[in-house]
């Protein structure tokens, strides 16, 4: 049986704040990625989670890497299992807020443009 | 209000895509300095790298072929709207580019013989699609770009500057003002010249193909600078976009290249074949043209003949695995993964909001009316009409990319950099007065923002999608307004200062909703069918609307206007019409 909801726990907070999880039910479909269960969250209950990504499904892109279930992988090819899923920003970046770390190639960087 | 953060070049520009880069590569050989800056990461945001198909170019490596041939398709297809002159331009420098392209080594396919290959697609009378295998063709184009930017020595660059407006003084282009993604705060642009190259608008509509970045600020961003814009009727649906089941990791509209590589069969819902009775012949050749076959597949759904999904199904199970496996390698072990075997069965597929054939209006230098302004790539309008062949899009970014960037480099030569904060201080003052309009801490799960993008898309979707009628056209311009006058300006973005999506949803859906408002308006007026602008209550073309549509703003307001097409030159034309 496909479950109605799954539950999601997802890392809030920015660098130098109190970090916490936080607790989403979301519509389950089948196949969905873990992409399209952050996005859903975006549009219905809370538009201020902060996610990194363009693509949404060619996985061209590459900016929404993120730790699901504690393996770093692409939000957007990782499906949602139907037990749900923990998912948290990269640990080896510097967290800006919520699962958007700092990813920006150095050369990329207005600090680096100001010198 | 802390001092933004200030900068200096003599040519910006915004978006960071196959236009924004060639732009700056050009630019840079032109001598000028340019700062290239994308919201999101440079050469990722966009539609460019989400390309895996082809790019169409008369390079008659398959079969003896002309750019004049091309510029013939290329009108054809769009249904007597082209600008011909940009057409012209288009077709002509485009084997130029594509040669480029190729030195620097972004590995066009090639046959046994060495030469390019070259294939069909809809639209096309000869085989003229170069690609890069195995459906790599965008990220093989932005990664070969990224490399060029990376190794010019005049340009800059910087991700996650998002670009709110341009700066306008004495009606000339002398910058910009950005935000800084990672803490909200604002950054000012000086620049002898603006290029916007920021890309499409398929956002708006709910089904669509395209990164989440394009929601039309490049249109908006001109009009509000004094330039105008043409033909914004004229959004493309793509016909065969995947709809299921759900497949990750692919670009939805993968299934083209299939089909004109191996030739899928293309069924309604009661597995017929259906194009044949909407006048279009398609046995198994794949010749019909995108608006066609979008029509087609919208009315069998009207008329309850649809997949269980709600689009039509695309069959593959004719063709050997062999074959399959020999035309696109991985790309079926992909497919593996998502539980799909194209042997076993059937996919639905379904029309898809893809490309948009309107946009800034630009003569053949690239430069609007708005003096110190060019546009490049999608956002430019008018070079495909009323409909885009397949492959034209990626030789516009190409080919308009590397205009802006020439002509915008030479044209500074008479400019100064002119720079007055004041000029700057009303797109400020925006962006403070919508922080400080911030909700308080504790109010912190509001999805105002994500529902009022959902809304506008699901209204551009039904109203002012594939098959438009005034009533339906009426009703979206007026909720469009609507919003504009009254959603919009309600919002109170959360006080987060790092990564706040919400300011940026507010600016997304400023832009989105002005764009919107003109593709709405310009649909109403467009009294007649005409390529991808399909009226079920006018459904005849008619010569009286042989012309195009032009928007600017005056005050807050749209306005619109008819002008003549742009024909080309005698020279310019297509070797079999100059005869
Ligand atoms: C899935 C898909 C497949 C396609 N396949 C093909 C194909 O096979 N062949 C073909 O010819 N065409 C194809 N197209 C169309 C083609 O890819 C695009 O028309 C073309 O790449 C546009 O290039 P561009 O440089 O103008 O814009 P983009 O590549 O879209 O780049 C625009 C950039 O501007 C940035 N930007 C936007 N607004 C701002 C702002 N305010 N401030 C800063 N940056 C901003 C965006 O983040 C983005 O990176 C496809 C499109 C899609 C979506
Ligand atoms: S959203 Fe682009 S790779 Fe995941």
């Amino acid at each position: 049986m496909t479950p109605e909801f799954v539950t999601v726990k997802v890392q809030r907070g920015a660098e130098g704040e109190n970090l916490r999880m936080e607790e989403f039910d979301v519509p389950y479909r089948d196949g969905m990625s873990v992409l399209d269960a952050l996005m859903w969250i975006r549009t219905h209950v809370d538009s201020s989670l902060a996610i990194r990504y363009s693509c949404i499904n060619a996985n061209a892109c590459k900016e929404c890497m993120m730790r699901i279930e504690g393996r770093t992988q692409y939000a957007c090819t990782a499906r949602l299992e139907t037990g749900g899923a923990t998912i948290e920003p990269l640990h080896n970046k510097r967290l800006i807020r919520d699962l958007v770390t700092d990813i920006v190639p150095p050369k990329e960087t207005l600090g680096n443009l100001l010198g | 209000m802390s001092a933004p953060t200030h900068l200096e070049t003599d040519i910006l520009i915004v978006g960071a895509g196959g236009a924004g880069m060639y732009a700056a590569v050009a630019a840079a050989r032109g001598g000028a300095r340019a700062l290239l800056v994308d919201k999101s990461l440079i050469s990722r945001g966009g539609s460019t790298i989400m390309a895996q198909m082809t790019v169409a170019v008369a390079m008659g490596e398959e079969e003896p072929d002309h750019w004049t041939h091309h510029l013939a398709d290329t009108l054809t297809a769009g249904r007597g709207l082209c600008n011909e002159e940009l057409s012209a331009v288009l077709c002509r420098d485009a084997p130029d580019r594509i040669r480029e392209m190729d030195q620097w080594k972004v590995g066009w396919a090639r046959g046994e013989n060495g030469r390019m290959r070259q294939v069909m697609a809809p639209g096309h009378q000869l085989q003229r699609c170069v690609y890069v295998d195995f459906l790599n063709t965008g990220p093989a184009v932005a990664k070969t770009l990224r490399t060029q930017v990376a190794q010019g020595d005049n340009i800059s660059r910087v991700s996650g500057l998002t670009i709110l407006d341009v700066v306008v003084r004495d009606g000339r282009a002398v910058g910009a003002v950005g935000m800084n993604m990672e803490d909200g705060s604002p950054v000012t642009i000086a620049a002898r010249a603006v290029i916007l190259a920021g890309g499409g608008l398929t956002r708006l509509y709910a089904r669509n193909s395209a990164s989440v970045n394009m929601n039309g600020d490049s249109y908006a961003m001109a009009l509000r600078a004094g330039a105008d814009l043409i033909d914004m009727e004229f959004p493309q649906f793509f016909p065969i976009g995947h709809l299921a089941p759900r497949l990750v990791g692919m670009d939805p509209i993968m299934w083209d290249p299939f089909r004109y590589k191996l030739g899928g069969r293309l069924l309604n819902g009661n597995f017929d074949e259906f194009i044949e009775h909407y006048g279009e012949n398609d046995s198994g050749k794949y010749t019909s043209m995108r608006d066609e076959t979008s029509y087609a597949i919208w009315k069998e759904l009207e008329a309850g003949r649809g997949s269980p999904a709600g689009g039509a199904y695309l069959s593959f199970e004719h063709i050997p695995e062999a074959q399959l496996r020999a035309a696109f390698g991985p790309v079926i072990d992909k497919l593996a993964e998502n539980g799909i075997d194209l042997t076993k069965g059937p996919v639905e597929v379904a029309p898809i909001a893809h490309y948009h054939m309107g946009g800034v209006r630009v003569d053949t230098r690239m430069a609007t009316r708005v003096p110190g302004l060019y546009a490049a790539g999608e956002a430019v309008g008018g070079a495909n009409g009323a409909n885009r062949l397949s492959g034209n899009a990626i030789t516009e970014a190409f080919v308009f990319g590397e205009r802006a960037g020439r002509f915008a480099a030479e044209d500074i030569d008479q400019e100064t950099l002119v720079w007055e904060e004041s000029d700057a201080a009303p797109i400020l003052e925006a962006l403070a007065a919508l922080k400080s309009r911030a909700r308080p801490v504790d109010q912190h799960r509001d999805a105002t923002a994500g529902k009022l993008w959902r809304e506008l898309q699901e209204l551009m979707w039904n109203d002012v999608g594939l098959l438009r009628t005034d009533e339906k056209l009426a009703r979206a311009l007026g909720r469009i307004r609507d919003m504009r006058r009254n959603d919009l300006p309600a919002l109170r973005p959360s006080s987060d200062a790092g990564y706040n999506m919400e300011i940026l949803d507010w600016y997304d859906l400023r832009s989105g909703l002005l764009v919107a408002e003109t593709i709405a308006a310009a649909a109403i007026n467009r009294r007649e069918s005409r390529g991808a602008h399909q009226r079920e209550d006018l459904p005849n073309q008619d010569p009286a609307f042989e012309k195009n549509q032009t928007v600017a703003l005056e005050g807050d307001a749209p306005v619109l206007g008819w002008m003549d097409v742009v024909r080309a030159p005698r020279e310019l034309l297509p070797v079999e019409a100059a005869q």
